[in-house]
């Protein structure tokens, strides 16, 4: 009974890390991009200081605004907060983990982004009806490639729980399967439309009509920007994450023990850091793609998860 | 280029129509016809290929003078009607001439007077500072306005309509969320492909045309350095040589040269902005980043040099204000060698980055004809086979000494006006060196000499953005009695709701970044 205690103190010390981290990951990202353009960088901390001056801003609602506006911004947060509970961050086998799967994650996701497109049509600005239809129009793309890079994954393990994939993963030891090779690819280019980044949007663009995540936002302000910002952060760290640890798992803690967990700490964080690194480097080296030309990209991440796919039932599932 | 001078045989041609009085006490050419030739005069030069360059009116005892310039193989004519002012209308020029359309909205609203045939007569400067029947740029119309409070929301201008399943609106400004100046733009769009597009523009109006009235020659040098504030050497030079013009004061050499090392570092400055700027619409950060710092260390110099970053009020009625040094001059020629050499790395970059490259090739085209018909003019234009420039066309000093490379591109769309920038910048400092290397020692100002009361002068230079037009005329006592600057940007705004036609709305930034019209500029 103690065991169990500790187990689920530590899954929620888990999506703690994760909540908390989720804005230095995001800065840390940023200061990369700033020295790739040889600009000075804020501070690592900035995301921090900036979700606070928010939280302290009285948020303004457009008259039109209905209870819909009011309540997404606790909606997304949450249920992305949700989806945080079932990535392995530092550990695997813990209870909330092993209590959910895959398809559970890509559901929380797909529920705040429900609701998201839902607040950028309530208040029927052009700017959020249009960021919903762009938005809606990646998400039927970007979903069915992912699920098809992670059914790769999980056929490998024969599980499509993340905790089990990946102890299936280290158990296995490094083995290069091009299956994996190929999901890897597909879910790098599904993260990249997923979290809104260059090519496929700009989170930091003025450009309105540019817009996709940011175009739904528009007229949220205070603390329900915040939380709203928060929620992006930490999808960002969620896919990070996810392809951290489902492709190079190495590291992670399969003991609750207090050095275990320390080096799971240490070694996410690294991995998260390299990514990043490789993100900003991405970033800064391509404009964004026109709006037409998000489908192709998407296809070709489905096309890549489906070869994937392939290739498992071709050159490993005899095995 | 004026040798083949059409201008006899054209009269000639005119003369079975239309009695035109040249009137030769003026240093302008200026033909005068009567009110109800205007709109034939138009059809016939247009079929001369000649092209309409500017229009304005003017207010003098009961009666009205109507102007438009037109261009043809660089020499302009000023063609003039005088109407009575109990009964403003003449026949509008707009009807052959599109580029005129906005200009004729614009004297409607400030002066009363109606085109008729005008094919769009909805109101265009006036938005609800003053009241409808009031024209702010009649004599009786006080300088301060009548200002009633706070100005009224303009809620209700007539926008086009679109109807159909599927076509919706989007209302986009005037108030931005980038640090940019005000207009509004409404789209209409099926999906993401716009449909039609609407400018509205006149958020800025400053009453530029009435505040210069009663001004001294200095003080409007000053005002008109401040038409938009990107082109402050452009318009500050432009009204100096009309006023020039107007009293018959030649500049020394030296000031002619240094106003052309600054009319040359303001071209660049500004297209190394815009070339940053359209990659940072695109989401290239990286190219912004660099043609910013190169910017920024390129308008330190001026500060070094001239006294001021943007250069305003360098240039003043009779020459300019302040001389260049040895010591300046091989500052600049370092920072030359130094710019050049950092270009052509940066430049490669951006060639190289196939992403860049989709987003910029096809996108916004603007083809031949569509720029002819409107007059597109500068970067614009040339990037759509308009070979126009001033400084090569009708050279002024110090054009009239070195050979000017008219950079000209044929493909129309954002590449094209992208690569037209660039090769001005290279040509511009050339002719930076060369002005440098030519300057002679002597006098940097002449003697202002009062101009005789009603005398007129026009002053055409090449902007950055292009060809600007400036017309004054005085009054008695060395005061400003009229004063019209024609900043390229009116000819070129037109031509944005054309070339974003068959583009998707989230490429419409690029596209108008690309174009890059003054807002203030065009308002006045």
């Amino acid at each position: 009974m103690g065991d169990q205690l500790m187990n689920w103190l530590i899954a929620v010390l888990q999506t703690t890390l994760f909540v908390v981290l989720a804005p230095l990951l995001a800065g840390w990202l940023k200061w990369c991009k700033c020295h790739l353009q040889n600009r000075k960088a804020p501070s690592l901390f900035q995301p921090y200081r900036d979700l606070l001056k928010l939280t302290n801003k009285q948020p303004v609602v457009a008259e039109q605004a209905s209870w819909i506006f009011m309540i997404a911004p606790y909606i997304i947060f949450s249920a992305t907060v949700l989806a945080a509970t079932v990535v392995p961050l530092i550990a695997v086998n813990l209870p909330t983990s092993a209590s959910a799967d895959v398809i559970v994650m890509v559901g929380f996701f797909a529920f705040a982004r429900f609701f998201l497109a839902l607040a950028g049509l309530d208040i029927g600005t052009a700017f959020g009806g249009m960021g919903s239809s762009r938005e809606m129009t990646i998400s039927s793309l970007a979903e069915p490639a992912m699920l098809m890079a992670i059914f790769t994954l999980t056929m490998t393990a024969s599980t499509t729980n993340l905790s089990f994939a990946i102890a299936h993963v280290l158990n296995e030891g490094l083995v290069l399967r091009p299956s994996f090779v190929f999901a890897l690819a597909a879910l790098v280019l599904v993260a990249i439309a997923e979290t809104g980044r260059i090519p496929v949007d700009n989170p930091a663009t003025h450009l309105e009509l540019t817009m996709i995540h940011e175009a739904m936002i528009l007229e949220y302000s205070g603390r329900h920007l915040a939380l709203i910002e928060w929620a992006s952060q930490l999808k960002l760290m969620l896919y990070g994450v996810l392809i951290a640890n489902i492709f190079l798992p190495w590291g992670i803690a399969e003991t609750f023990g207090v050095q275990a967990l320390g080096y799971g700490l240490l070694a996410i964080m690294g991995k998260l850091a390299l990514l990043a690194i490789f993100l900003a480097i991405a970033e800064t080296l391509v404009a964004k793609m026109r709006l037409f030309r998000v489908q192709e990209y998407l296809s070709f991440a489905y096309l890549l998860g489906l070869l994937g796919m392939l290739s498992h039932i071709i050159l490993e599932a005899s095995r | 280029m004026s040798s083949s001078n059409w201008t006899t045989d054209f009269l000639s041609l005119l003369s079975r129509d239309i009695t035109v009085t040249r009137i030769d006490t003026s240093p302008v050419i200026v033909w005068q016809i009567e009110s109800h030739a205007w709109q034939r005069f138009a059809e016939l030069a247009m079929l001369q290929n000649l092209r309409w360059a500017a229009g304005w009116a003017e207010q003098a005892q009961n009666r009205f003078l109507i102007n438009s310039c037109f261009e043809k193989q660089g020499e302009y004519v000023l063609l003039r009607a005088s109407i009575d002012d109990a009964n403003p209308e003449l026949p509008s020029q707009a009807t052959v001439y599109p580029a005129a359309n906005r200009s004729e909205r614009h004297t409607q609203d400030m002066f009363g007077i109606r085109f008729i045939g005008h094919p769009d007569n909805r109101r265009w400067t006036r938005h609800q500072a003053w009241t409808e029947n009031s024209y702010p740029l009649r004599k009786d119309f006080p300088v301060q306005g009548t200002p009633v409070g706070i100005t009224a929301p303009d809620m209700h201008y007539p926008f086009i309509k679109s109807h159909g399943a599927g076509v919706y609106e989007i209302p986009v400004g005037p108030v931005h969320a980038g640090i940019i100046e005000p207009g509004h733009f409404r789209f209409q769009a099926v999906g993401e492909l716009i449909l039609n597009l609407e400018e509205r523009l006149g958020y800025v109006h400053k009453g530029m045309e009435k505040i210069a009235e009663g001004r001294t020659p200095e003080s409007l040098a000053r005002l008109a350095g401040r038409v938009s504030g990107d082109t402050t050497v452009g318009h500050c030079w432009a009204a100096c040589m009309a006023m020039e013009q107007a009293s018959g004061v030649v500049i020394p050499p030296r000031a002619a040269l240094i106003r052309g090392i600054l009319a040359e570092r303001e071209r660049i400055a500004n297209h190394m902005g815009d070339i940053g700027a359209i990659c940072n619409d695109v989401a290239f950060v990286f190219a912004q980043m660099q043609f910013t710092r190169l910017r920024e260390l390129w308008l330190r110099t001026n500060a070094t040099v001239f006294g001021h970053r943007l250069l305003m009020d360098r240039i003043v009625p009779g020459g300019v204000a302040c001389d260049l040094s040895e010591a300046s001059c091989s500052l600049i020629k370092k920072d030359i060698v130094e710019l050049r050499k950092e270009l052509a790395e940066v430049i490669l970059a951006l060639d190289l980055n196939s992403s860049l490259e989709d987003r910029l090739y096809t996108a916004g085209f603007l083809s031949e004809d569509t720029a002819a018909a409107y007059g597109t003019l500068g970067y614009v234009g040339r990037a759509s086979g308009q070979d126009k420039d001033v400084r090569r066309d009708t050279p002024y000093p110090p054009y009239d000494q070195i050979k000017v490379k008219v950079a000209l591109e044929t493909q129309g769309d954002i590449a094209s006006r992208f690569w037209v920038r660039y090769k001005e910048i290279m040509a511009a400092l050339h002719m930076i060196e060369d002005f440098i290397d030519q300057l002679v020692a002597g006098d940097i100002r002449s003697e202002w000499q009062m101009p005789a009361s009603g005398s007129e002068g026009l002053g055409i230079v090449e902007g950055w953005r292009g060809e600007i037009v400036c017309y004054v005329r005085f009054d008695a006592d060395d005061k400003i009695a009229r004063f019209y600057p024609r900043d390229p940007s009116q000819l070129n705004w037109p031509a944005l709701e054309k070339l974003v036609l068959n583009n998707i709305v989230p490429d419409f930034p690029v596209c108008n970044k690309s174009l890059n019209g003054s807002y203030s500029g065009n308002d006045l």
